[in-house]
């Protein structure tokens, strides 16, 4: 591709990575940080009919620059509506939202995440702030993506605590305990590379490594066996155009970095 | 209905539905009177230790803060708070020793700005207790249902996770699908707070931009304080009713506070003060520092004024005021560290 920048940030590769995942007139629930960023860059690139929604009720917005906080008026600026929790959730489940983003402190082979507690739960070593919205997109989006950083301490056998749902202990697990028809994690994106859930087993595999990054890299940073495949892809680094937007968009580097 | 799972989080503030309609027809006023009062009145007369309490807004924005310095000062105890996406809120009130218990979807983090050393510190030394977990969505439902007057919420979060194993719902047979479903309990909050743009002196409050879960939560609280930036002329608001989120029959107190959500986010007025903010993240990394904290800005102050202008006054404010327009740029301390 044309234009491609030899020098950038690893958040800034995440975030043109997430952002090529988003389809054009498509819907997607939007967390603080590298989400917002992706979210936006979308917009100003391959997806302009991209709607975002912030669980705290902005629909739609058209920000300069990004918000800090899922619930800041920069989320509902130029929006289409300016609304409520109980809309965006509801909207949510009913099917309104295509992707969703989450992060995580944990997750396991089946996509599912601990953003709660390390330890025991009744006395925690350390004490994250819990489910947020987390548990909501990954229970009630169709897709989620996951952003988070890769080593064996996050990539665990077992998560100390499951927050949010991600293919539960294996395939029809999720439908069995309710939730909607279909739904679950879609992507992982860490600093290594990307990730999918296999389509029979639903377990983590890997489908591409960014530049640099070898097959032995992602092994190593991790503490369950991730399904590798015999074709693995390299992910696309950002354009001078696409860091050029990152900047626009966050111009305090509050999340992409100074 | 054919019970599934039960969670086994405490099912904080639940009343059976005909109690509290009970307690509804007999404690709320449907009288058009003046609910003017000082801070100071309102937390006296509504805010009592042992109290399961909530706050309006969101993380930090439109949070009703000359409520929760009045309670510090006050030295209310052993309350009870939602963490229904409270950051700042409860974040100062556990460091203080006013909030003990908490219901947890998100607390003891401050989103992009980090984690919160007050809060998890009480945690982790179990000075503060988590007495369930929920999501976002569930403590939202939980209002609706009490707004609703009904004993619990349907919903479809949360089933098949230890969130939902440590929160009060339960999970059932859904009598028509036959899927699992989540029932999400009521919550009627013994006291809500809010922060508005204008309400007048009967309590008929509107809102500039996203209502959050507010319009829920005060319709399920049992009292509910408002503090506002201006007191508003009644016919101000009967010009436009339709923006009025919170109508004057569930309002109990009504509290002209200018800049009463500093120093979270007021949407079109005021900005973060992220200086504000980064020197209470800092101080109250050490037990000492957080004393340091509240000596200078709750006990050294005796009222809101003086708060403000020991903030930075009218400089600040008009500064605060052009970041929020888009005029300036922010600045942030924390970001320095990025």
């Amino acid at each position: 591709m044309a234009n491609q920048a030899t020098e950038y940030n690893p958040r800034e590769l995440q975030a043109c990575v997430a952002s090529k995942m988003l389809e054009d007139k498509k819907s997607v629930f939007v967390g603080t940080g590298l989400p917002m960023i992706a979210s936006m860059l979308a917009q100003r690139t391959h997806a302009p009919g991209l709607l975002i929604v912030f669980e705290a009720g902005g629909m739609g917005p058209q920000s300069p620059v990004l918000p800090i906080s899922v619930g800041d008026s920069r989320t509902f600026y130029r929006a289409v509506a300016a609304s409520s929790m109980h809309d965006s959730m509801s909207l949510t489940q009913a099917g309104y939202l295509d992707y969703g983003f989450l992060g995580a402190a944990q997750i396991d082979v089946y996509g599912n995440i601990n953003t709660t507690i390390i330890g025991d739960w009744e006395k925690p070593k350390v004490r994250f702030p819990g489910s947020g919205g987390a548990n909501d997109v990954g229970s009630l989006c169709q897709l989620t993506i996951i952003i988070m950083g890769q080593d064996k301490r996050r990539f665990v056998e077992k998560v100390d605590f499951l927050t949010t749902p991600g293919y539960l202990d294996g395939p029809g697990a999720r439908e069995r305990a309710g939730l909607p028809e279909g739904s679950g994690p879609y992507r992982v994106i860490t600093q290594f590379g990307v990730y999918g859930f296999d389509e029979e087993t639903k377990k983590m595999k890997l489908l591409a490594v960014h530049p640099g990054v070898t097959v032995e890299d992602v092994k190593e940073n991790s503490s369950f066996e991730i399904i590798i495949p015999e074709q693995v892809e390299i992910t696309e680094p950002p354009t001078e155009e696409e860091l050029r937007l990152l900047r626009e968009i966050d111009p305090t580097g509050m999340s992409i970095g100074k | 209905m054919e019970i599934l799972l039960e969670g086994e989080g405490e099912l904080l503030g639940w009343h059976d539905p005909d109690e509290n309609r009970k307690w509804v027809l007999e404690n709320k006023s449907r009288d058009l009177y003046d609910k003017r009062m000082t801070v100071k009145e309102a937390v006296e007369k509504f805010v009592h230790d042992g109290d399961y309490i909530a706050c309006g807004g969101f993380g930090h924005i439109r949070i009703p803060m000359a409520l929760i310095y009045e309670i510090i000062r006050q030295g209310k105890r052993d309350l009870a708070m939602a963490g229904k996406t409270a950051v700042h809120d409860i974040d100062i009130l556990i460091g203080a020793g006013c909030v003990t218990r908490v219901e947890v979807a998100y607390a003891f983090g401050h989103e992009l700005r980090g984690l919160s050393p007050a809060g998890r510190r009480a945690v982790e030394t179990g000075q503060c207790q988590v007495v369930a977990e929920i999501s976002n969505a569930g403590y939202q439902w939980r209002f609706l249902a009490g707004m609703m007057g009904v004993p619990f919420i349907p919903s479809r979060n949360m089933l098949g996770t230890d969130t939902l194993k440590k929160s009060a719902c339960k999970v059932v047979k859904d009598p028509w699908s036959g899927k699992p479903l989540c029932l999400i309990p009521a919550a009627y909050p013994d006291v809500a707070m809010f922060h508005v743009p204008r309400c007048d002196i009967y309590g008929n409050a509107q809102i500039d931009g996203i209502l959050v879960e507010d319009f829920e939560l005060a319709r399920a609280a049992r009292r509910v304080i408002i503090t506002t930036e201006e007191i508003v002329d009644n016919e101000v608001i009967r010009a436009r009713p339709y923006r009025t989120a919170i109508p004057f029959f569930v309002v109990d107190a009504v509290c002209e506070v200018p800049y009463g959500a500093h120093p979270t986010q007021m949407p079109y007025l005021y900005f973060f003060d992220e200086e504000h903010i980064g020197e209470w993240l800092g101080l109250s990394r050490t037990p000492e520092g957080t004393e340091e904290y509240f000596d200078k800005y709750v006990f050294g102050v005796t009222c809101f004024e003086e708060y403000l202008k020991l903030v930075g006054g009218v400089r600040k404010f008009s500064y605060l005021n052009r970041v929020e327009l888009f005029q300036e740029p922010m600045k942030a301390p924390w970001l320095e560290k990025k």
